[in-house]
């Protein structure tokens, strides 16, 4: 799955999200312009897994403030031989 | 940022609640009289929101008991079990819990959250897998965390999303540890058990199953032993975690197995080690609750009466609410504002119960969290359903004729009023004064 393929899955599955009619774009904050709570992100967060097919651990996306920064850690677990196991923090 | 700074945000976050009332972090009950009535801002209000779901805080023999051991072994141990020794009855503690299990061992914690710290981080480590239901309790979370094992987290109890996790990490080696919980606290619904167990087996030899039956011991289960008893799925458990400040109507929590070498995990629990033991007064207040849950099943069956009047009766008011009678009702209200009025409204009535607001709660709910006791009479329940429907209605919520029976506060303050405090909700007698007024932990 390319870069693109996995910003528009995740730029569709957060509008389905977002509470406050903020259209997401890749520089979008996903906690600061969403309106979603800490609990509402990681519902999104279980979404997405479900649409990609990949598990995200828990606090893989804690340093995550934008759509593009999720795109590139969700990237990382979906390359070939990348599922991030090596690089977990 | 600063602590200043790290202070003021947990004052705005709690800022806006104590702007409608009062403070529900830091609510202070002024005397205790049974495991039904209080005093709270020097006013009785009965208590529909604790977690004392047998009514054995105030039970002679767990009194005497608790009184009993303080008085043999002293106030506290002062130390851990590892560093500073056990004392007689931590060990026949753990004999009578496993024996109650009919498993092979048993290890007794401090509280039930430092039980699932030291469970979680003796079982898993770097270079695992840990997969937690979704609504798991902090507990479970704040455990994960300090396992440094790679947490996975499967949809709220839904064994096909667990299946499919699992199947993925079919190829990858080291141990996966799968937890869920029997009784969720918050809405009162249960783990579809049968079926994550099917799913656990099908899984492999290296995935083990891990159930917090934290909330359904003493409540579920034909002889109390929680959810996998009553979905008969023991044999498929590989772990029970459990705490004493439920039912037990004390504090601790332990953890029980029939895995070979399960003692010596002790050995590999930081929380176990480094934390002082329970003290001998709630080791031995534990001890007889667990013989009275074994010898007085009418507690139980007690308990489900009083749920189901009291889930009945909220239902009857047309407010959203689990879809089973459970010891937990939650009643779901609009908005998190609302659901503050309205608690301070039951309170200022009577009527004490918890609030659970966003973003402690599944699916952004604003709920109150009333949580019934087998030491509950039918008129304490009648009274707060009234009370309720009667808030209700100022807020809109509830049709104004939705109890059949006119509300007569006044009438029923003065015959709670007017009973013998001394007398327990379950009609036993109290101890002596000296017992109840042991300060409250």
């Amino acid at each position: 799955m390319t870069a693109e393929e996995i910003e528009r899955e995740v730029i569709a599955l957060l509008a389905q999200h977002v509470r406050n009619g903020h259209v997401p774009g890749p520089e979008t904050r996903v906690m600061a312009d969403t309106g979603m709570d800490s609990v509402a992100v990681m519902d999104f967060v279980l979404d997405l897994e479900e649409a990609l097919d990949i598990d995200i651990p828990l606090d893989r996306l804690a340093e995550a403030r934008t759509v593009a920064d999720v795109v590139r850690e969700v990237a990382g677990l979906t390359a070939p031989g990348g599922d991030g196991k090596e690089t977990t923090a | 940022m600063s602590i200043r700074d790290r202070i003021a945000a947990a004052d705005e976050a709690y800022g806006a609640l104590r702007a409608l009332g009062r403070d529900p972090s830091a609510l202070e009950f002024g005397a205790v009289s049974s495991p039904t009535e209080a005093l709270l801002e020097g006013r009785p209000v009965t208590l529909f929101g604790t977690n004392n779901y047998l009514g054995l805080t105030f039970d002679p023999a767990c009194l005497e008991a608790a009184a009993a051991g303080a008085r043999g072994f002293g106030a506290g141990t002062t130390g851990s079990r590892i560093a500073n020794g056990s004392y007689a009855g931590h060990g026949a503690l753990e004999r009578e819990i496993a024996a109650f299990y009919g498993k092979a061992g048993a290890i007794v914690f401090s509280t039930g959250y430092v039980a699932n710290l030291g469970m979680i981080t003796a079982l898993a480590g770097r270079g695992d897998r840990i997969l937690i239901d979704a609504d798991s309790h902090a507990s479970i979370y704040d455990a994960c965390r300090m396992a440094e094992a790679e947490t996975l987290r499967f949809r709220h109890n839904d064994p096909a999303n667990l299946a499919r996790r699992l199947e993925r990490l079919r190829e990858t080696p080291g141990i996966k540890l799968v937890i869920v919980e029997g009784l969720y606290s918050m809405l009162g619904d249960r783990a579809p058990l049968a079926e994550f167990a099917d799913v656990v087996r099908e899984a492999g030899e290296d995935v083990h199953l891990m159930v917090d039956e934290a909330h359904s011991l003493g409540v579920l289960g034909e002889t109390g032993r929680g959810l996998a008893e009553e979905a008969g799925v023991e044999a498929d458990v590989d772990f029970v975690v459990g705490t004493f400040s439920k039912s037990v109507g004390t504090v601790g929590g332990f953890c029980v197995s029939d895995i070979e070498g399960f003692d010596r995990l002790r050995l590999l629990s930081r929380p176990y080690m480094f934390t002082a033991s329970m003290t001998p007064g709630a080791v031995e207040s534990a001890r007889a609750a667990f013989a009275a849950m074994q010898a007085r099943p009418e507690l139980r069956a007690r308990l489900w009466r009083n749920a189901t009047r009291l889930h009945g009766g909220v239902r009857a008011l047309g407010l959203g609410t689990g879809p089973e009678a459970s010891p937990v009702v939650a009643v779901k209200l609009p908005d998190p504002e609302t659901a503050v009025r309205v608690w301070n409204r039951l309170i200022d009535e009577g009527v004490y119960t918890n609030i659970a607001l966003p973003p402690a709660t599944p699916n952004g709910l604003s709920l109150l969290r009333v949580s019934v006791s087998a030491a509950h009479e039918d008129a304490q329940i009648d009274r707060a359903l009234d009370t309720l429907a009667a808030i209700g209605a100022e807020f809109g919520l509830v049709a104004p004729d939705a109890r059949p029976r006119p509300r007569r506060r006044a009438a029923l303050r003065v015959v709670i009023g007017d009973r013998d405090p001394s007398e327990g909700a379950t009609g036993r007698r109290a101890p002596p004064p000296t017992g109840r007024a042991a300060p409250k932990g």
